[in-house]
């Protein structure tokens, strides 16, 4: 996976925390998963397809996703309200569509589709041409793991190639 | 949250009335504080944009604050069917895909600007007023309406 895909992501990402947070973020522990993707608490996915496929998660341990909505709610929320899982799907989208705007003027075209909640504990394996890069933006009010698996769809970009000739 | 000046209606005083469209809560609740600290007032509120024809056919409102990834209508498309409907209408596109071909293709269709999400409330208290033009007034009551 190469760089130049995942640095809007985290551009993105940095930029939404700091500003909702109100306070700096900082891109933590970089790593690479090759094993199974273990979800860590309230994990929201965001899928693509178009010139560049795959998915972002973003996943919260569950107190520190507490905190971060009650943080946007302005109020103290109970770990079961709806809402946490609605500002994670917020925070999950907002990333994706800033990162996706400045991929798209660089000429890359995509579908964003709606966020869904990740349930299981444990995701798909990665494979050789979709690894997965685990992202922790340090907070203060708790880790934000973002997970990021992309790759060219190689049928989209040679069609480019072909019109563009 | 910071209060801003309260922007009301020229012709009458009235606050300004809007309609929020937003598959999220979290959206929805979000710029629901925003524009209460602008001293606006809810109007009606949308989770597709179907039901955002339907809402400003109800309420009439002021400013229409419009999502566009969303089931059933997206909000660029229902924003083109309410402003063939009522040329006048005020759309304010609100998203965070706000890459140079939606924002073109947003204005065409008849929305009046485009905000990207994450929101900065000033930024769309400025985009409010500019909006409005000459039917909205900034008002120097402190919190009246908010």
């Amino acid at each position: 996976m190469k760089m130049d895909l995942i640095q809007p992501f985290i551009n993105a990402a940095d930029a939404v925390l700091s500003q909702g947070l109100q306070g700096a973020t900082k891109v933590g522990n970089l790593s690479m998963e090759e094993a199974a993707y273990r979800r860590k608490g309230v994990a929201g996915m965001v899928a693509l397809t178009g010139d560049i496929e795959g998915r972002i998660v973003l996943d919260l341990e569950p107190q520190t996703a507490v905190r971060v909505a009650s943080h946007y709610a302005g109020a103290e929320l109970p770990e079961s309200d709806a809402l946490i899982k609605e500002t994670i799907f917020e925070l999950a989208n907002q990333v994706v569509g800033n990162a996706v705007s400045a991929l798209n003027d660089q000429g890359f075209h995509f579908r964003v589709h709606p966020p869904v909640l990740v349930t299981s504990e444990e995701g798909d394996k990665t494979s050789e041409d979709v690894e997965a890069l685990m992202i922790c933006f340090e907070t203060s009010l708790g880790c934000v793991y973002m997970n990021v698996a992309l790759r060219y769809n190689k049928r989209r970009m040679s069609d480019h190639a072909v019109a563009g000739r | 949250m910071e209060q801003f000046a309260p922007v009301k209606r020229s012709k009458d005083g009235q606050p300004v009335r809007y309609l929020i469209v937003d598959d999220s809560v979290f959206a929805r609740k979000n710029l629901a504080r925003m524009i209460e600290s602008f001293g606006g007032q809810l109007a009606a509120e949308a989770g597709d944009g179907l039901t955002a024809i339907s809402e400003f056919e109800r309420t009439h409102p002021d400013i229409v604050l419009m999502d566009i990834t969303m089931p059933q209508m997206e909000g660029i498309e229902a924003a083109e069917k309410i402003v063939q409907a009522h040329p006048e209408a005020r759309v304010v596109m609100v998203s965070s895909v706000g890459y140079q071909e939606n924002i073109v293709a947003a204005l065409q269709r008849g929305a009046r600007h485009f905000v990207q999400k994450p929101v900065k409330p000033e930024v769309l208290y400025e985009v409010i007023k500019y909006v409005l033009g000459e039917d909205g007034a900034v008002t120097s009551t402190a919190g009246a309406g908010a």
